[in-house]
């Protein structure tokens, strides 16, 4: 009720807000964000530069420790602003009810960006920048061990791709988990899973950090990685000889920032979002360290003319439309199925596949019907899921991962049960494999 | 952990008459202090891993899962094995050190000291990227292997990968806690042995390592504790199957609702309890002390020239594998691209350009910071390590394994624990209590405990009791024996567990990143934390690595200076 009160004065404030009897912001204005200093700093500064009289205070935490900190800090909360790229962040505090709601005054800044709202439909937090996902690579590295260049999932499991991807646990770092959700969404429950465990059979390793992904690719120690597009830009702005694609199946989602529930500085917070979302503020978005899609279609012109613009670029306007709602529900299973399936099973994952791959290459020599089935058996094997799409988001699953008061299945149990599902599955597949690898030599 | 609070009270009235009322209420202090700040805000977190799921009550069930589940098994296996091995390879590194430099006339000790101690000195992210452009797969070593031999050699993968990185990391706690015990051990000892007809490696083997013993175990524990609870470098190399980065991955993500990060934290705490305890009795009934002082350690011989030769290549030789991160990170630091190649492609000053104007108040806040925990470390230690060796006040070890058991808390239980804790006592103009600084030292004290405690207990376990007595029948009170006797008898371990308390404080990064408030009160380990979330802020991140690097060295110097001015006022001098 409180915030929805909040939300009327903020919408009531907004009408009157010409008059003077506006408040003109001053003082400290604290932000809790993920953004690297590359990213807040030429913002603060255009910021303070623009409202004078406010200083931005930034408190640097990653997305997960940022939640946290202002749920563990409610009662006295001392936080203006949240903000980060993940929008399933802000569910999560404004399901907590940890977000006040407010209504910019900004103009010129569509309904939304690809076929995702760009603002939260109830008003509590703002895409300030958007952001696709897709393949990043380092062209040392893939001279030096002659990868072909990636131009889709697909492409990531191919045999000559084999050890040389990486990515980051879904359920550490929120925009590959939506990367997961949207070649979930993009190809299907089924088809989805086939071909993200494709592509993670022939993974390096499962950073547990987004930011792991690109630094292991810029320092050339992982020749492929799966990450959001800025990392990319920003590296090859900073001199990184690293390549981007964004892949058919893929969505641009917006970045955001909230103004906190009670918050200390209301005036100077809805004065930073403002500055965000102004021209000015989506300009510095632009900055080479910082390399992001901004919102406002009118900015393009000042960006160079090899910027990925989505407002007009064909390719994003084929990318898929992507339903927050379903990712919302599901959330925590597919985190969650990631990890016992994928991450905790990666030896057992890739071994199979490497000998898959083998498989693969004797048939390139000599075509055999009998491997060519038992291959394709293996793959299914390997394919196979614990639960359906409907399981997926069912109320009792998901009630054995949000820690809610009713009883029922232990997070523990089912985790055990999907991680044997996984080992039985795996051996299995291991064998017909090998089965086939006998066959076609 | 509960029994602690019925238990001590209880003690001190049965025992009233073998302690002094002065012991009593030291205990007492402590035992608050120790619930005040560690036990208290940690319970705040982990009682969920005894309730049950859907309604509060008491429960075991979740153990029962634990033990159930087989990633937790193997992990828990592949915990075990990686801290054993450790401390073998720790072992390994440090016993030359610390043998080469105590024993013979070694020049420039005080520098091999100073930089065998380093490797715990890695700063947060950016060592990690250092040492993989180092050893890493496509590191410099690998690619140099890989052009001019054809093959490649696996540093960094999986298991092992672990033990060498934590080997190299985690091998100063033996050093340092070795270092000071064998400059500890009355030369007597030796020329006895020598006297009737011992020497060489026997003398070694039979005399100076045993009476040594009190520190290598000191520091031994404190590696396997450390690489046991450690989840840094697992994680760095991708190794999720082990005990402390499950409890990480779980608390701060993958079931932050769920009981089992928990678990498996209460788990981490029994096991290192429980290995403290081991090395406990494996010195119980044992006496190292001895009496006479003043003969400064250990005779420094002097080496032939053909000893010299080999003592100096095996300590450049360990020295050049265990600096190797280090020095990569300097490259880093003037680097301008370094990817896929041996060497950084250009070199420049600019990263120390941008990281200069800011990081001043970082340095300065990193002083405050670690040499207050510091302090409070060493206070504590002496304290503690006084209580359970000279007292007989029941349940004083207690005081010791509570004390050890932060070694086992993650940082991010400890961070979120204080802001529950304290983030709703406010100061009267309104501020809460988590949001002050000091909130950042007290949590870095409680992390930096253990290290001190061990390094004061070994130095303690090496002081005979009769030097006290004999105090005492002089006429002195127990406070002023204390001051007078048995605090400058240790000031060698002293000054081990703060070096080892500040220089690890100083790049603490997990609890620190739950308290930080504000950039003005952020310390370095903070600052490189947020350059390292971005591609440009590589070069600045290595940076103010080297910066903290430096720092902690710098201090680590003097008070190894520090230490050879006392042994040569001991009577090394005539």
């Amino acid at each position: 009720m409180i915030s929805r009160r909040f939300a009327l004065a903020a919408a009531f404030g907004l009408l009157t807000a010409t008059s003077a009897l506006a408040q003109a912001p001053g003082g400290k204005v604290t932000v809790v964000t993920s953004f690297s200093k590359d990213v807040t700093d030429p913002i603060k500064k255009a910021f303070e530069a623009a409202v004078p009289g406010v200083t931005l205070e930034v408190q640097n935490r990653n997305t997960n420790a940022g939640v946290k900190f202002v749920e563990e800090t409610r009662a006295n909360n001392q936080v203006d602003l949240f903000w980060a790229s993940a929008p399933d962040a802000f569910e999560v505090l404004k399901g907590k009810k940890l977000l006040s709601a407010y209504k910019p005054k900004a103009a010129g800044i569509p309904e939304k960006i690809g076929s995702y709202p760009i603002n939260d439909p109830e008003g509590y937090y703002f895409g300030f920048a958007a952001s696709g996902y897709g393949i990043m690579w380092n062209e040392r590295y893939a001279r030096a061990n002659r990868l072909p260049e990636p131009k889709d999932w697909q492409d990531l499991a191919r045999p000559a791709f084999y050890d040389h991807v990486s990515i980051a646990a879904p359920s550490r770092s929120g925009t590959t988990h939506l990367t997961i959700e949207t070649i979930l969404q993009g190809e299907g429950w089924e088809k989805g899973w086939r071909t993200i465990k494709e592509m993670a059979g022939n993974f390096r390793g499962i950073s547990e950090r987004s930011f792991g992904v690109p630094e292991q690719v810029n320092s050339g120690q992982v020749g492929v990685g799966i990450v959001i597009d800025f990392f990319a830009f920003s590296a090859q702005a900073s001199g990184f000889p690293v390549k981007f694609v964004y892949p058919s199946v893929t969505t641009v989602v917006p970045a955001n920032v909230a103004i906190v529930a009670n918050p200390p500085n209301k005036a100077a917070a809805e004065a930073f979002i403002e500055f965000l979302l102004s021209p000015a503020g989506q300009e510095v978005l632009l900055d080479k360290g910082i390399r992001r899609l901004p919102v406002n279609p009118a900015v393009y012109a000042k960006a160079g003319p090899d910027y990925p613009n989505p407002f007009t670029d064909p390719r994003f306007q084929k990318m898929i439309g992507f339903d927050v709602d379903k990712s919302e529900q599901r959330t925590a299973v597919v985190d969650t199925l990631f990890d016992q399936l994928i991450s905790f099973q990666l030896d057992a994952l890739k071994g199979v596949n490497k000998v898959l791959h083998e498989v693969e290459a004797a048939l390139a020599k000599k075509p055999n019907d009998k491997a060519k089935a038992l291959a394709e058996e293996a793959r299914l094997l390997l394919a196979a899921m614990p639960v359906s799409e409907a399981q997926a988001a069912s109320p009792e699953l998901r009630g054995a991962f949000t820690g809610d008061k009713q009883k029922g299945a232990r997070q523990a149990e089912i985790e055990n049960q999907w991680a044997g599902f996984a080992r039985e599955q795996y051996a299995k597949a291991k064998a017909k494999a090998e089965e086939a690898l006998k066959a076609a030599n | 952990m509960a029994i602690v609070s019925q238990t001590l009270p209880a003690a001190a009235r049965a025992r009233r008459l073998t302690a002094t009322p002065g012991q009593i209420a030291l205990a007492l202090a402590i035992t608050a202090f120790l619930l005040m700040f560690l036990v208290l805000p940690v319970a705040t977190v982990i009682y969920v891993a005894f309730t049950e799921k859907g309604s509060s009550t008491f429960t075991l069930v979740n153990f029962y899962d634990f033990f159930r589940t087989e990633l937790f098994m193997r992990s828990l296996w592949n915990s075990f094995y990686v801290s054993a091995m450790s401390v073998v390879w720790a072992s390994v590194f440090a016993l030359p050190l610390a043998y080469l430099t105590t024993r013979y006339a070694f020049r420039g000790a005080a520098i091999v000291q100073t930089l065998g101690f380093l490797p715990l000195i890695m700063p947060p992210f950016v060592g990690a990227v250092a040492m993989q452009l180092f050893f890493g797969r496509n590191g410099s070593i690998n690619l140099l292997l890989d052009e001019y031999l054809g093959f490649k050699l696996d540093f960094m993968e999986g298991l092992n990968g672990v033990i060498f990185v934590q080997s190299v990391h985690y091998f100063p706690f033996i050093l340092i806690n070795l270092s000071a015990s064998l400059r500890n051990i009355d030369r007597a000892m030796e020329e006895a042995a020598q006297n009737l007809g011992c020497s060489g490696f026997r003398l070694f083997r039979r005399i100076v390592f045993p009476l040594a013993m009190p520190g290598y175990l000191a520091g031994a524990s404190l590696v396997f504790v450390k690489v046991f609870d450690d989840l840094a470098t697992p994680l760095l190399l991708n190794v999720k199957d082990m005990l402390a980065p499950q409890a990480y991955l779980r608390v701060t993500s993958i079931g932050i609702a769920d009981p089992m990060g928990y678990v498996i934290s209460v788990v981490l705490i029994v096991a290192s309890v429980l290995a403290m305890w081991l090395s406990a009795r494996a010195m119980k009934g044992r006496d190292y002390a001895t009496t006479q002082r003043g003969g400064g350690g250990l005779a420094r011989r002097r080496m032939t020239t053909g000893e010299a030769i080999f003592g100096y290549g095996v300590v450049a030789l360990i020295l050049a594998l265990v600096l190797a991160p280090h020095l990569g990170l300097l490259l880093l630091s003037f680097a301008t691209i370094w990817s896929f190649s041996p060497l950084p492609d250009a070199y420049t000053l600019a990263h120390y350009g941008r990281v200069f104007g800011e990081s001043s108040v970082y340095i300065k806040n990193t002083l405050i910071y670690a040499s207050i925990a510091g302090a409070i470390d060493v206070v504590l230690g002496v304290a503690i390590a006084y209580l359970v060796l000279r007292t007989r006040l029941i349940g004083r070890e207690w005081l010791d394994w509570m004390a050890t058991a932060a070694l086992a808390i993650p940082g991010v239980v400890l961070g979120i624990g204080y802001l529950r804790t304290f983030y709703g006592v406010t100061l009267p103009d309104g501020t809460p209590l988590a949001t002050l600084w000091i909130t950042i030292v007290l949590a870095l004290a409680i992390r930096r405990l253990p290290y001190a405690l061990r390094a004061c207990y070994a130095a303690l376990q090496q002081i005979s009791v009769s030097l006290e007595e004999a105090a005492e029948n002089l006429g002195a009170t127990k406070a002023r024996t204390v001051r007078r006797i048995v605090v400058p008898l240790m000031a060698g371990g002293i000054l081990a567990g703060f070096v080892t308390s500040f220089s690890t404080a100083a790049v603490e990064l997990s609890a620190t990143l739950m308290l930080v408030q504000s950039n003005s009160d952020a310390p370095l380990a903070y600052g490189l934390y947020v350059f390292m979330q971005s591609a440009a802020g590589r070069g600045p991140g290595a940076a103010l690595g080297v910066v903290a690097v430096l720092l902690v060295a710098a201090c680590t110097l003097l008070s190894h200076i520090i230490i050879e001015r006392s042994q040569k006022a001991k009577g090394m001098g005539q």
